[in-house]
């Protein structure tokens, strides 16, 4: 009897030991998800406060009552918000769009054409991958400048195309593709080209959209290469953008208007990670790192 | 050459070209620049060749404050996001529900601009005349004195960016861990179960052991991405990072690039080489230590 | 330890939106006495495995219970329970060596089970010992081949002196030779060890050949359970007889009327104390003696020779399925050019079930 017992008390503090576990794994988790959620609520919240509410608390409010969408019409006019936009996105189309071509024609040389040299090629092109950007950025400074293109979009745009990792990704995919398609459409005598087109492009564009996706967060985030290429507000692109608004624009303290500003800029991102949160999540734990 | 190698080739050619230009010769070129003395970038001519350039970062007052103050970064951030990615991800992957919602949640920092995210923690830690700031709130409501983390003692400044820094780093992680925990082999967490093996030794003799391949290509990058720092301090600090006492190496190296006075592209090659050279000698250590303690 | 299970019942929750529960297990009602080998058999998807994780603790019951002898376990998680588990995989931790993994559940002893390092490491020779792989206690998980990986999962779950060993799918793993001295092998530790004993397989011969007692099992309910010679022998409906044997046993559509069981309207036994009725015949393939004067006249399709025996396909109106397969000593002429063959029956080989619910029916066949 006494065994029946010892085993119900077994039991009980299994379960009982369960479910503390898990509301400290919630809280915990929930607390985390708080820490990164506040900037974002931290960042609307401020750019729909007043100028004159914001600088009227002295203990900063955690809502407001009288929200205003006129930081949002001050940020567009006030600064070249607008232009930093439309550069940013022209920056961004034409560098992913050159960099999927070079791409697509780099991996398909690697995974289906035969060629002498091309293992020798490879090698070369995966020791390529550990040079940090830090180490070409300088000469790339130089040239770029030499070429007298600072200011203009092909300086920004011509350095910012290679990216060997997405040779490398897109290659891996390619390979994958069987073997006797290629030697079926061979047969039909299909050129290279269009197999690249018909086939292998579409069977692959999962990857492509993933690789698409992780550049275009890539391009529309950069910082360091536009701040060096640009000094004229007219070639901004975000970043840069932001970093003037905040050092010149607005006046210094006009902080829902530089917050507003912020919104403007991470939206975009921020709709096109909600849409497509899977593959970019999938494609980032396949071996991205942060650009 | 046949016509079919020539295809090859010509495939390759768009990559070889930007490649070629934009990364094999300005590796070359770096080691060149690295130590040419003198050089001028206006009429780029160049005295003579030796060490000079290294000697100058290396005696450079706000070269070895970006040194100290990266090294600092690096030693905080690396262990505490690592740690705490680890605790997170072994959350997610012991709750039934949300863990979806969680996980998109956790990685949304991954896709936002650093520059402006960082405006933001700025504004939170900033201690103005009009507002002591939301963080100085919370300090105070636990009975604390108010301090300035964006212009205040130096301390504070490095609590921020690493504070920063750590926010930045972790979806990767995080999802990087995700992956990895869920792809252990459930039946390995039941036979230890049926052995009545306690939670904290399933982590630390069976978790912590499969995935330590994982928790080493963590550190190895994290320690990478650590040591070139720099958009976070600037979204903080804003540019003039030497003033702000706040700059690191690769803020160094850029500074150098683009100076007012016309740039120092010498300087700037030696201060990257040397990064280089730090990040090369931590990498192998880290991956002679995990030869070591990674088991398979 | 005698293990009871009292209407037991898994439920798991159906995938997706308006999808139906699934019942894994369904009121499965048995007791398996201390000290067997018992086989749990049944097609894939019919449960096995899911009784064994609730008999392990590793799945909690939806309803009824299991008891350990007169300790009502069903609330017990699995940590608790002392069970020892061979998983299908094997479960073996890849970074320890088999001495560690063999170490490794007795290290989670408690209190005053806990051992001294050098008892547990005598424990952990001993268990090497009984299934011979002592010789390989420095080696990883990987460097040993599928029979070795299954002795190290067997070792490691015996050390701890479990109450009661379960095994899920032991020999699925493994190729066919290696399959058959395996089995060998659990018996002869089994027998060693006196542990009350739980495999799983889907295989029939494996079940049969070793167990004590076979379990058989079909859509989560318990069809029949008893000693395997008696459930080849009189098995409980269609199902369990189409299960067991291979070849596979024979049906035909039959029907008794008059006292005779008829085939294609031929009369072939005589069934006494049967109500007319149709019914189906099941004659095992060794029911089959090829005779000049026999009752059953069969097309002839093919002369299988395999050595000890011989292999006939034939083929009858009222058959089920595309052919018959009949097994004859090798000693046993067989024309094997002629058109049809007549085959006198064993009666005790010739098996009547109800058309209605398939159960088997008694009958005095002669």
């Amino acid at each position: 009897m006494s065994k029946i017992m010892d085993f119900e008390k077994i039991e009980r503090g299994a379960r009982r030991t369960e479910r503390v576990r898990n509301v400290i794994i919630y809280a915990l988790l929930g607390l985390w998800a708080l820490v990164v959620l506040f900037p974002f609520y931290w960042m609307i919240l401020t750019s729909v406060k007043s100028y004159s509410a914001y600088n009227a608390e002295y203990i900063p409010q955690l809502f407001t009552l009288s929200p205003t969408l006129q930081n949002y019409a001050d940020a567009f006019t006030a600064v070249p918000l607008a232009r930093y936009f439309l550069n940013t996105l022209i920056f961004t189309v034409i560098t992913t769009a050159v960099m999927m071509i070079v791409t697509v024609l780099a991996a398909y040389a690697f995974a289906r054409l035969d060629f002498p040299g091309k293992n020798a090629a490879f090698v070369v092109f995966l020791s390529l991958m550990m040079i940090p950007n830090e180490l070409v950025i300088i000469t790339n400074f130089v040239t770029i400048t030499n070429m007298d293109l600072r200011n203009t979009f092909l300086g920004l745009i011509l350095p910012s195309i290679t990216s060997v990792f997405y040779i490398y990704l897109l290659k891996e995919n390619f390979a994958q593709v069987p073997d006797e398609l290629y030697y079926a459409a061979k047969v039909d005598a299909t050129s290279d080209m269009k197999y690249l087109r018909k086939v292998m492009i579409p069977i692959c564009r999962p990857t492509l959209v993933t690789i698409a996706i992780l550049k275009v967060i890539e391009c529309w985030n950069s910082y360091v290469w536009p701040r060096l290429i640009t000094d004229d507000p007219n070639y901004f692109l975000v970043s840069n953008g932001i970093q003037e608004i905040r050092e010149n624009g607005f006046g210094r303290e006009n902080i829902p208007a530089m917050m507003s500003a912020v919104v403007v800029i991470s939206v975009p991102l921020i709709l096109l990670f909600l849409i497509f949160h899977k593959k970019i999540m999938a494609g980032v734990a396949r071996g991205g790192t942060k650009g | 050459m046949d016509n079919r190698s020539m295809k090859g080739w010509l495939y390759l050619l768009p990559a070889i070209l930007f490649l070629g230009v934009f990364m094999v010769y300005p590796l070359i070129d770096v080691y060149i620049y690295s130590f040419e003395e003198g050089y001028n970038s206006a009429s780029q001519t160049y005295y003579g060749v030796g060490t000079y350039n290294y000697s100058y970062v290396l005696h450079d007052p706000y070269f070895l404050q970006a040194v100290k103050n990266t090294l600092i970064l690096v030693c905080i951030t690396v262990p505490i996001s690592t740690g705490l990615s680890l605790l997170i991800s072994l959350g997610l992957s012991n709750i039934p529900r949300l863990r979806n919602l969680f996980q998109t949640v956790y990685f949304l920092p991954y896709v936002t601009n650093t520059l402006a995210v960082g405006l933001v923690f700025m504004i939170l830690f900033r201690k103005t005349p009009y507002t002591d700031g939301l963080a100085n709130l919370v300090i105070n409501f636990f009975g604390g004195e108010s301090i300035d983390f964006i212009d205040g003692p130096y301390w504070a400044k490095m609590l921020v960016l690493c504070l920063y820094t750590v926010w930045v780093v972790m979806p990767f992680k995080i999802l990087v861990l995700t992956s990895a925990l869920a792809s252990v082999d459930e039946t390995y967490y039941k036979a230890a179960r049926v052995d009545g093996t306690s939670s904290t030794r399933i982590f630390w003799k069976l978790t912590l052991p499969l995935i330590s391949p994982t928790m080493f290509y963590l550190i190895i990058t994290g320690f990478i991405g650590a040591f070139k720092a720099y958009s976070d301090a600037v979204a903080l600090f804003g540019t003039n990072l030497n003033a702000a006492e706040m700059n690191t190496i690769v803020g160094y190296v850029y500074d150098m690039l683009y100076g007012n006075s016309g740039g120092y592209p010498s300087y700037a090659s030696a201060a990257a080489i040397i990064l280089f050279a730090i990040v090369l000698t931590i990498t192998c250590i880290n991956l002679l230590v995990s030869k070591k303690h990674v088991h398979y | 330890m005698k293990i009871v299970l009292e209407h037991l019942t898994k439920v798991f929750p159906g995938r997706g939106k308006n999808a139906p529960d699934v019942i894994a297990v369904n009121d499965l009602t048995f007791e398996i006495p201390d000290g067997k080998l018992v086989g749990l058999l049944g097609p894939s998807g019919c449960g096995k495995s899911t009784v064994l994780n609730l008999v392990s603790g590793l799945l909690k019951a939806s309803d009824g219970k299991v008891f350990f002898d007169d300790d009502d376990v069903t609330g017990i998680p699995a940590e608790y329970r002392g069970v020892g588990v061979v998983f299908q995989n094997y479960a073996l931790y890849p970074h320890l060596t088999v001495e560690k993994n063999i170490l490794f559940p007795m290290e989670n002893f408690k209190g005053e089970k806990r051992l001294s390092k050098q008892a547990m490491l005598e424990r952990a020779h001993q268990a090497a010992k009984l299934v011979q792989i002592d010789g390989l206690m420095d080696r990883k998980p990987a460097e040993l081949s599928g029979g070795q990986q299954q002795r190290v999962a067997i070792a490691r779950a015996l050390v701890k002196q479990p109450r009661v060993l379960l095994m899920d799918e032991p020999l699925s793993n493994l190729d066919a030779r290696l399959r058959l001295q395996t089995r060998e092998e659990i018996r002869r530790i089994q027998r060693e060890t006196k542990i009350t004993t739980v495999f799983v397989t889907h295989d029939q011969e494996e079940a049969m050949s070793i167990s004590d007692l076979i379990v058989v099992m079909k859509d989560g309910i318990l069809q029949q359970l008893g000693k395997p010679q008696e459930v080849y022998d009189s098995p409980a409906n269609l199902f369990v007889a189409r299960f067991l044997g291979t070849p596979p046993i024979n049906v035909f559509h039959g029907r008794v009327e008059g006292g005779k069981l008829l085939l294609d309207g031929q009369a072939v036994l005589k069934a006494k104390r049967v109500p007319d009725q149709d019914v189906y015949v099941a004659i095992r393939p060794e029911g089959f003696i090829p005779q000049k004067d026999g009752a059953l006249q069969c097309g002839l399709k093919a002369v299988e020779v395999m050595g000890r025996d011989v292999s006939v396909v034939a083929d009858h109106p009222a058959m089920e399925g595309e052919q018959i397969r009949a097994i004859i000593p090798s000693t046993t002429r067989v024309d094997d050019g002629a058109e049809t063959i007549r085959f006198a029956l064993h009666p005790e080989k010739v098996l009547l079930f109800s058309k209605s619910d398939e159960t088997r029916i008694s009958a005095a066949l002669k």
